[in-house]
């Protein structure tokens, strides 16, 4: 198994030798079922004997209440908020994933830099311009795409949270009610998640399917890996 | 998104560098003022000033949780926000926007605590190119007499403390202020600043950028504003 590299230039101070642990990552869109997942994969890998810390967006110590509260005033603009959430993951970038991977833990995150990407290019980022900001970041060993069309969503999103804010990309106006536009932003979302399949080696899960068969997909992936 | 040097907006961008102690504030302060009374409408931002990520940074510094990756991040999303509400709606607006640090700061503070030169040059592309760059030289030394306060004023991240390059804070201040001096000397060609001599004293160095400024003013536009002042004026007889 080959070790880690940064894709550009990473942070300063980090001998990529020192990192033992594995990185992998679970994208996709919103209510493709994704935390779920993670909910199921972490005992199942301890079961094994693997140490494994669970991570995801936002919640950094430095960056994410500043992010919560900068979303409550919905004022970010585009370049803002790319890099406010840039700043987020940097910080757990440093101070969780890579300490981690540097006591041999399984770092599972519940999205990475790809969400990221998508979400600042649907909002008018430069896609080359983005890709370089995040060029700091490690390259995980395998990313899990969970995919599935926007029909499948829809129920999903409306049986649990109904159509939130930002989810919905409601500050983009893409439609004339919550549920247009959801639609409308996911779709754009999803098209950038495809074009990045190959150029990030994504593996494509079918999150279309129940939620024990996408955990069995995950599962056989995940030993294969591991070995 | 348009990418340094892609903006093309009616208005003037003046910008003014150098390390603290330089006297750029001052200068720039100054300049304000002539700007002002030459009948242009001014709008002034310096480094830091988002209130959007304030909190963020604010706490960051106090509790000292910033890696140079982090403090790069943090003051490229203020500047982002900066360059939406400050800088580029008065040059569409064909007014005179003047910051107090700009992108070189960025370029300078973070590669001097290791950061990417190319990463970060990369990451505030977005940036609007300044009309013209002053950039304040001065040596070290000068500019540690001019900060007021002694010592005790320094403060962790001015003082490149989190570098571990001395425990003694005035000590690595000096270190560090001196590798920022080595990233602007390097930019000077670069990015074409316009070196001003800071050890002249305050009205030479005034009289060289009014001078400069002069010459990009040309076919700007002028705005006079009617204050407050004027209109209260008009209003005979109703004034205490």
């Amino acid at each position: 198994m080959a070790g880690f590299e940064f894709y550009g230039e990473g942070p300063p101070g980090v001998d990529l030798e020192e990192l033992t642990g594995k990185l992998i990552v679970l994208e996709g869109t919103d209510g493709v079922g994704r935390s779920t997942q993670i909910a199921l994969l972490k005992p199942w890998l301890e079961n094994h004997g693997h140490a494994v810390l669970v991570t995801g967006m936002t919640r950094s110590a430095l960056a994410g209440d500043g992010i919560k509260r900068a979303k409550e005033g919905h004022t970010l603009s585009g370049s803002t908020m790319s890099l406010f959430y840039a700043t987020d993951f940097a910080d757990r970038l440093e101070n969780e994933m890579i300490p981690a991977l540097r006591a041999g833990f399984v770092v599972l995150t519940d999205r990475y830099i790809y969400t990221l990407m998508a979400r600042s290019i649907v909002r008018g980022a430069d896609p080359d311009w983005i890709r370089k900001v995040y060029a700091f970041a490690l390259r995980p060993h395998v990313v899990y795409y969970l995919r599935t069309q926007i029909e499948h969503l829809i129920p999903r999103v409306l049986h649990s949270t109904g159509f939130d804010f930002w989810e919905s990309g409601a500050d983009l106006r893409l439609g004339e009610t919550m549920y247009d536009s959801f639609v409308e932003y996911q779709t754009r979302l999803l098209k950038q998640f495809d074009a990045m399949t190959e150029p990030f080696n994504f593996e494509v899960i079918d999150a279309s399917k129940s939620i024990e068969q996408v955990f069995e997909d995950l599962q056989g992936r995940i030993t294969r890996h591991l070995e | 998104m348009k990418m340094y040097g892609e903006h093309k907006f009616q208005g003037r961008l003046f910008i003014a560098e150098g390390i603290d102690g330089s006297g750029k504030s001052t200068q720039l302060a100054l300049l304000q003022k002539w700007l002002d009374s030459e009948g242009y409408t001014v709008f002034f931002s310096e480094w830091n000033s988002s209130l959007l990520v304030k909190d963020t940074t604010q706490r960051g510094k106090k509790k000292r949780m910033l890696t140079p990756m982090t403090f790069s991040l943090i003051h490229a999303t203020d500047f982002a926000d900066r360059t939406d509400h400050a800088i580029i709606p008065p040059l569409k607006a064909g007014a005179i926007a003047l910051a107090d640090r700009y992108i070189y700061t960025a370029f300078a503070r973070d590669v001097a605590r290791g950061v990417n030169p190319h990463w970060v040059r990369g990451l505030y592309s977005f940036a609007v190119k300044p009309t013209l760059a002053f950039y304040f030289r001065v040596p070290l030394e000068t500019a540690m007499k001019r900060i007021v306060g002694g010592r005790d004023s320094l403060k962790f991240y001015e003082a490149g403390m989190d570098l571990g390059l001395s425990d003694d804070i005035e000590e690595s201040f000096k270190l560090f202020q001196g590798r920022i001096i080595a990233e602007y000397e390097k930019m000077v060609d670069e990015f074409g600043l316009i070196v001003i001599d800071a050890t002249q004293s305050i009205k030479q160095q005034q009289a060289q950028m009014r001078n400069l400024v002069t010459q990009a003013l040309r076919g700007a536009k002028k705005m006079p504003v009617r204050r407050w002042l004027d209109l209260s004026s008009t209003v005979k007889g109703r004034r205490a």
